[in-house]
Order: structure tokens, then sequence, then C-alpha cells
């Protein structure tokens, strides 16, 4: 059964004026026509990486790399 | 070159190898979540790949990338990982929506949350081809590099899973339990095999 979507109008809406916006703004050499440009959603997977890039660092991985000295003899 | 003089100039070399080593740290946690799927497998396996990193540290060429160098031995170890079975049906909803809700002010048509459930319903290759292209921000060639295969197999598997995610996310057919993540699951293995023992780049490890 299809899902709700939470804001279908307000998503539609958005999604014709990046689409606008990516075609004026941005020519893709070579860009095969329709399934190889970039979906909407590109840009929130790049969010979702760049989201865990910026989070603090874990203690763990200074601990880990603190002991990585100590293999040496 | 005498021992001494060499001690050292190891000893320098492996400090500048650990500064580039921790830069990279923040990029393999945001590879390995998207790969994953649960930060906490994540960051286990980003330690194993910092471990064998180092181990492996002799083989890294100075001035190439260590973000590449170090992906490949993320990714190695995560498909290894995944035959062991040790991310088995693992998925944890609810932590995509607690960790990666979109902040208040950027207004969005497509949840994060359901852009990261769906991205774990992709065949592992497909996955891994897109978040090294379109979230990490590597080339077609720098993908293929990391993945040991041809740049022609990484442009159709980030078309692939670019056609499958678009469809999902237009249809509003994003997974939303683990039930679908078992039947997945065994899909997932059927294809990693393909993957793992096909032709790649012999792995730092």
């Amino acid at each position: 059964m299809s899902e709700p979507k939470d804001f279908p109008d307000e998503a539609a809406s958005k999604a014709g004026s990046r689409k606008k916006g990516a075609k004026e703004g941005k020519q893709r050499a070579g860009a095969a026509p329709g399934r190889d440009s970039k979906p909407e959603w590109a840009d929130g997977l790049k969010r979702l990486y760049d989201s865990v890039v910026d989070e603090p660092l874990p203690d763990a991985f200074m601990d880990l790399l603190s002991r990585l000295d100590d293999d040496k003899p | 070159m005498n021992k001494a003089t060499s001690d050292s100039g190891e000893r320098r070399a492996g400090e500048s190898f650990k500064r580039e080593l921790t830069a990279v740290i923040p990029h393999l946690r945001a590879f390995a979540r998207g790969l994953c799927g649960r930060p906490d497998m994540a960051d286990d396996l980003v330690q194993e790949t910092l471990l064998k990193a180092w181990a492996a540290r002799d083989r890294f060429e100075p001035g190439t990338s260590m973000r590449a160098w170090t992906f490949v031995i993320l990714r190695n170890a995560y498909l290894t990982d995944m035959r062991r079975a040790r991310f088995r049906g693992e998925y944890d909803e609810g932590l995509a929506e607690r960790i990666l809700t979109a902040p208040a002010d950027q207004e969005d048509p497509i949840h994060l949350g359901d852009l990261h459930r769906a991205l774990q319903t992709l065949p592992p290759e497909r996955r891994e081809a897109l978040l090294l292209v379109g979230a990490g921000g590597f080339s077609y060639e720098e993908a293929a590099e990391i993945c040991g295969c041809a740049v022609g197999t990484i442009k159709s598997r980030v078309g692939r899973a670019r056609a499958a995610l678009t469809s999902m996310i237009e249809e509003g057919k994003i997974p939303r339990r683990h039930a679908d993540d078992a039947e997945a699951h065994r899909a997932i293995l059927d294809e990693l095999e393909q993957v793992s023992t096909g032709a790649g780049t012999s792995p730092p490890d």
C-alpha cells in the first residue's frame, strides 16, 4: 500500500523549483537525459554524509590513536 | 643508513601518517555509517580500519589520497564482516530519525531518515558506489579505483542506485521495518559473493 506523503504539495513545488534551478545553474556535460541526471534527493545524500563528518569525534578514536604509538619497540 | 637515522625517519613517517589518518576519521565514519546503517557498528568498522591501516602503513604512498586508501580498507573490512553476517538484521529503525534530523531552518522535501533507510536496502556494491560518488565527492574514476572495478561499472552502479532510490522515494515505498531487511539481506548476501570474488585491487589488509 502506498505510504502517505507528509507534504505532497510542498514537496512537489519544491522539487519543481529545484529542478528548474538545476537545469539553469548546472550543465552536466555528457549526462544522459533522464535517469542519469541528479535526482532531487541528491543533496540529501551529501547532507547525510556531511552530518556524520561534522559530528564530534568520540573519545574512543583518540584513545585508539594514542595506543597506536605504543606498538613501536 | 645507520639504525638511528632510519629509526628517526621511521618515527617521522609514522607521525605524519598518523596525522593524515586522524584527519580522515570523520570521513571514514560517514562512509561506514552509510554502508552499514548503524552508528555503533560503523564506528567499530572504522576502528578496525584504523588498526589495519596502521599495520599496513608501510604500504601507503605519501602524497596519495589517504581518504581513498583507507576507504579501500574499510570497504573490504565491511564486505568481510557482511559475509560473516555480523550485520545481519541489525538495522535499528529510529536511529536514523534521531541522528539525521535535518536542521530546523532547512526545509526539505526529502526526509533524511527516509533516505538513509532507502539507502540501506540497496545491494552493497551499489550503495557504496553511490556513497562514494554522491556523498563522498569522489570522481567515477576514483570510486572505480577504490572498488577495484571498471569506471563503467561504477557509473552503472551509481545509475542503478539512483534509479532505485528515486523510485522508492517518489512512490513513497521507503522501508520502515526490520521484517523487510531480512529479505533484503538474503539478496544482498547473494550479490556479495559476486562482489567479493570479483577482480579487485589488492587491499592493504
